[in-house]
């Protein structure tokens, strides 16, 4: 049934640290690697020895830069910064790419709220990946069905895995902890928590999908400029401040014998 | 978004079929006439042809019969269960008006009816979908519906030409609905402006507090099936000749041809007038509807740093 649940008992998702994240694609990997031998039809590569390589990705990692106003390059007005940005299914509670399906291949479960295709009812016709805004579907070429993340539905309640494993593949593998997987629908999970804290946002709120995945800003940090002024004044002068223990015995027992007496006591 | 024939020809041809079936089905064609005989043909094939092309963009077409079954939710559905229950109305009326020259009248209104829902249906696939701006105005309905009407009417006028030894006032109705289904299509046209509607690359990213968002890196350095399918650019000076095109072929060729007909009404130049009329403006609707495909810009396109998709 193409029709939404008026609501899920549980709204599972991933919460994404965008301060966090350090663009490895360590996790574009891992879901690829669990992805296409589990959970349906295999996740296909065109050329991928080829000249133009290509394939289904259930989970892509953009990068932006973002500049401040009066700002340019990194090193200038020193504020730009990096993000990099995962991206996969949102798992949005008003979910249009399930209401769009005309053979009710997609579908919401009531029970947990991950969105999810019945390959066995697809027919391809692509209708749903036009309808969400963020490319989290996308058709795998030598299938011809549509694939999405699936939260890893395969892992989380599989009790023939560690418990420990039993979360997605891409929060299992992720590095830099900058993901993490829980119960959004619950305010006092761990996830809930993190939101609430750091202040978790939706993407692209005026498309009216209410997402379920919710991403945390980056941190705020002194400008660039300020670490240029500390770091670089201290390696081009003499004045070591008040360098004490360790440090201060090494400054203090190389002045021994030079002409300079100890920059402090000039 | 990519603009794949298989959908371009199903919209263009059945709308000009169930256009053609909804003016048949108000009975301005006389049925002991070759003009009603061959217009029930006409449509019926338009139609059939039509939605048989649709399925050919299909990834999984075995599964094609399922689409039937989601009518309560999805406007795709909807558009299929419409379909073949339109044919219900208009084979009976192609028959009664092919083997017995007769007209039903009541039935002829539940064919105009059901036709006209279905071209409805076709517009609301791409009128609900909220991520394409272009689309998501209830002109785009307006639009079909009208071109489906004035396209049946251009097809009408030199059915009756050709068997009926003139077309009445049929040029006239033409020309009208002409000039006002491609009122609608300008108006829908300006919305090209808006973009992307509310949505940037700061609320898709959701760090526009911090400054201006650009892209530094593609996930991905070759294509994917999202930059070929919504990522599908047409330059602008393209987009703008084809469009001029699409206003010649599609209203300004067709609409003089049948003036000139409706002057000369009765004549062989009349008749070569209209038949041309029909082909011109079938040019320009598969013109009219590449570019409503190939110019809708999609929301997904802000995460690919909106113009760094390629120019095909």
């Amino acid at each position: 049934m193409t029709t939404l649940p008026q609501s899920t008992d549980k709204k599972l998702g991933l919460v994404i640290d965008l301060d966090t994240c350090v663009g490895c694609h360590a996790c574009v990997i891992a879901c690829k690697e669990w992805n296409t031998g589990g959970y349906g039809s295999a996740l296909s590569d065109q050329q991928p020895y080829g000249a133009e390589p290509e394939g289904s990705f259930l989970n892509r990692i953009h990068t932006f830069e973002i500049v401040p106003e009066g700002g340019e390059v990194i090193d200038q007005s020193a504020d730009s910064r990096v993000v990099h940005f995962p991206k996969s299914c949102l798992h949005c509670e008003d979910a249009p790419c399930v209401t769009v399906c005309p053979t009710g291949a997609s579908y919401k479960r009531a029970e947990d709220g991950i969105v999810l295709v019945d390959e066995d009812k697809c027919m391809g016709c692509g209708l749903c990946a036009w309808s969400c805004a963020y490319g989290a579907r996308e058709m795998d070429i030598s299938a011809g069905i549509m694939k999405k993340c699936t939260l890893c539905v395969d892992r989380i309640y599989n009790e023939t895995i560690p418990e420990v494993d039993r979360i997605p593949s891409c929060v299992r593998t992720c590095p830099a902890g900058a993901r993490h997987f829980g119960d959004l629908g619950d305010p006092q999970s761990d996830v809930s928590i993190l939101v609430a804290e750091r202040g978790g946002f939706d993407l692209m709120p005026e498309q009216g999908n209410k997402p379920t995945n919710k991403y945390l800003p980056p941190r705020e940090r002194k400008p660039l400029s300020d670490a240029v002024n500390t770091g670089f004044e201290a390696a081009n002068s003499d004045n070591v401040g008040d360098a004490t223990g360790f440090f201060g015995w090494i400054d203090k027992t190389l002045s021994k014998g030079s002409n300079n007496s100890k920059v402090g006591e000039e | 978004m990519h603009p794949a024939y298989s959908v371009i020809f199903f919209t263009t041809l059945t709308g000009a079929g169930y256009g053609l079936a909804a003016l048949l089905g108000f009975g301005l064609a006389d049925p002991t006439m070759l003009s009603a005989k061959l217009g029930y043909f006409l449509a019926l094939g338009l139609i059939t042809v039509g939605l048989l092309s649709s399925t050919l963009h299909l990834g999984n077409p075995k599964n094609a019969i399922r689409a039937f079954s989601q009518w309560r939710s999805s406007w795709l559905s909807r558009e299929g269960v419409l379909a073949i229950v339109t044919f219900v109305p208009v084979t009976i009326l192609a028959y009664t008006n092919i083997f017995m020259d007769m007209h039903i009248g009541w039935l002829g209104w539940v064919s105009a009816v059901l036709s006209m829902m279905t071209v409805y249906s076709t517009s609301m696939i791409y009128a609900s979908i909220r991520t394409v701006n272009l689309w998501n105005t209830w002109l785009t309905s307006a639009s079909y519906l009208l071109f489906s009407n004035a396209g049946g009417a251009v097809i009408l006028t030199a059915l009756l030409a050709l068997f009926e030894g003139g077309s009445g006032d049929m040029p006239k109705i033409a020309i009208v609905a002409l000039v006002v289904a491609w009122i609608a299509k300008w108006f829908w046209n300006k919305r090209q402006s808006e973009g992307y509607g509310g949505s940037t690359m700061a609320t898709a990213t959701g760090l526009g507090h911090l400054g201006k968002v650009r892209l530094l890196e593609r996930p991905h350095a070759m294509e994917n099936y999202l930059t070929r399918e919504m990522g599908f650019r047409v330059a602008r000076k393209h987009a703008a000749k084809l469009w001029n095109i699409a206003v010649l072929m599609g209203l300004l060729v067709p609409a003089v041809m049948l003036a000139i007909a409706f002057g000369l009404q009765g004549s062989t130049t009349a008749i070569l007038l209209s038949v041309i009329a029909v082909i011109t403006h079938m040019i320009g609707m598969l013109v009219e509807r590449w570019l409503f495909f190939a110019t809708a810009k999609h929301a997904v396109s802000l995460y690919y740093g909106d113009t760094a998709l390629d120019v095909k």
